[in-house]
């Protein structure tokens, strides 16, 4: 049964990516992204990978597609009809993708419990863990306390993104020829106000999200969820709002400050914790010290370093929509 | 045909890896090249959550219950990878808006045609 559902979520993935190489409406593309990253999250559920999956159904399926409608309101929605299939890039693919299943077929077999990927360090985590670290979820006790560096330099990762589309599209508002400064048109700003029912569905729906997204915050030690899950969440909550009420009601909600301060305090919050680390006696990112006993440091470093991360998540996923929100449509 | 089945997941990452690729190289709209980027990216996430699966185990949540767990490890850089990936796709988008400002299309030939007159 399990292997059928398997296979099926497969196929799908595949059917649904063929269609996008062959459509040409870029929203159907864009949708049709979404269809697949939602399939994948499925997909990673059936192997296991529940944390995965959560992240990429509120990443991948949510906040990415939003982005790219964004780009599409501010560009073009089809793309130029070509005829004839390359034949480069189809030699090409075929070549390497030969190369790819030969070396594919050599690989351990799927699901098998000796492969060397389960042979050196997992073995330790997931026997480890429980008393070292005092958490039930393994992949949070790997995230924010065995990798602690790396996951410090994902969110710098984040922050620095945020930064470049701040950069590259401004959130100031933008000048006309004449000099007189215009509030660019959010989409659906005007019209979306007189949808009775969605207005009404998304202030139902916008509290929940918001308590969902804390749950997976403070929960994450526990199940599957996290700071980069939960940030995510509550960022869709508030891109609801903007979206349904418009961008001017949603920044007096959130100022643009606010976003912009809390981007750099995730950050530093997680640095800090550090930093603390180290003045308490300990190595850098160590949470054993911040506590009279181990298990407790490593519980209060991870709530910290966790709520830093969706901190910056949160901050910097507001701050990608309103980039591409605001932006003035270019006058043709 | 046994070779096959028991590295089906894998045979599909590779046909997902070669689609996104082909996207990427055969396709000169920008737009579609992202979300060719996307079905890449997503390929190698399924490749790495694959090798991490065992048969029997269940998700690495420790419960008395269970003594068989899947590969955390895998789970964890693919979690920040998912995360990335969208940082990327926000800066790429940003810089599609831009190009799209300036050239007035969104058509990689169209714009190396424009570079080529000035």
């Amino acid at each position: 049964m399990i292997e059928a559902v398997n296979t099926l979520l497969l196929l799908f993935m595949c059917v649904t990516a063929f269609t996008i190489v062959r459509q040409n409406n870029l929203f159907a593309v864009v949708m049709l992204g979404s269809v697949f990253s939602l399939l994948s999250a499925g997909m990673f559920v059936m192997l296991d990978a529940v944390d995965v999956a959560f992240t990429e159904a509120a990443v991948g399926a949510g906040i990415s597609t939003i982005l790219m409608l964004g780009v599409l309101s501010l560009t073009k929605s089809r793309e130029r009809v070509t005829f004839g299939t390359p034949t480069l890039p189809i030699l090409l693919v075929l070549i390497s993708g030969a190369v790819l299943v030969y070396s594919a077929l050599g690989m351990p077999e799927f699901g098998s419990a000796d492969a060397p990927i389960h042979q050196h360090v997992a073995d330790r985590y997931i026997e480890q863990s429980g008393t070292e670290v005092g958490l039930p979820n393994i992949v949070t006790s790997v995230l924010a306390s065995y990798r602690g560096f790396d996951t410090l330099g994902e969110v710098t990762v984040i922050f620095t993104a945020g930064i470049g589309v701040m950069l590259l599209l401004g959130l100031r508002r933008r000048t006309t020829e004449r000099g007189a400064i215009e509030e660019p048109p959010a989409p659906g700003e005007g019209h979306m106000r007189h949808h009775l029912v969605l207005r009404v569905t998304a202030k139902l729906l916008i509290p929940f999200i918001l308590l969902f997204a804390l749950y997976v915050q403070f929960h994450g030690d526990f199940g599957p969820g996290g700071g980069f899950q939960a940030g995510v969440i509550f960022a869709a909550a508030f891109v609801l709002y903007a979206l349904v009420f418009g961008i001017k009601n949603a920044l007096t909600v959130v100022p643009e400050w606010v976003t912009r301060f809390l981007i750099a305090a995730g950050v530093l919050l997680y640095a800090g914790v550090g930093v603390a680390s180290l003045f308490m006696g300990g190595n850098y990112l160590d949470y054993g010290v911040l506590a009279h006993e181990p298990t407790h440091g490593q519980h209060l470093g991870i709530l910290l370093i966790e709520f830093g991360v969706g901190t910056t998540v949160a901050a910097v996923m507001i701050t990608l929509f309103l980039s591409f929100a605001r932006r003035a449509r270019k006058k043709t | 045909m046994t070779e096959v089945m028991s590295h089906f997941n894998y045979l599909v990452v590779v046909v997902l890896m070669m689609t996104g690729f082909y996207i990427v190289i055969a396709k000169s709209n920008l737009v579609k090249k992202v979300v060719g980027l996307n079905i890449f990216q997503v390929s190698v996430f399924l490749l790495y959550i694959s090798m991490g699966k065992i048969f029997g185990g269940t998700a690495p949540i420790l419960d008395d219950r269970f003594t068989v767990y899947s590969n955390p490890l895998p789970h964890v850089l693919i979690l920040t990878a998912i995360v990335v990936g969208v940082a990327t796709t926000a800066l790429a988008g940003a810089l599609i808006v831009r190009v799209h400002e300036a050239y007035g299309t969104i058509e990689e030939d169209e714009i190396h045609r424009q570079d080529g007159d000035a």
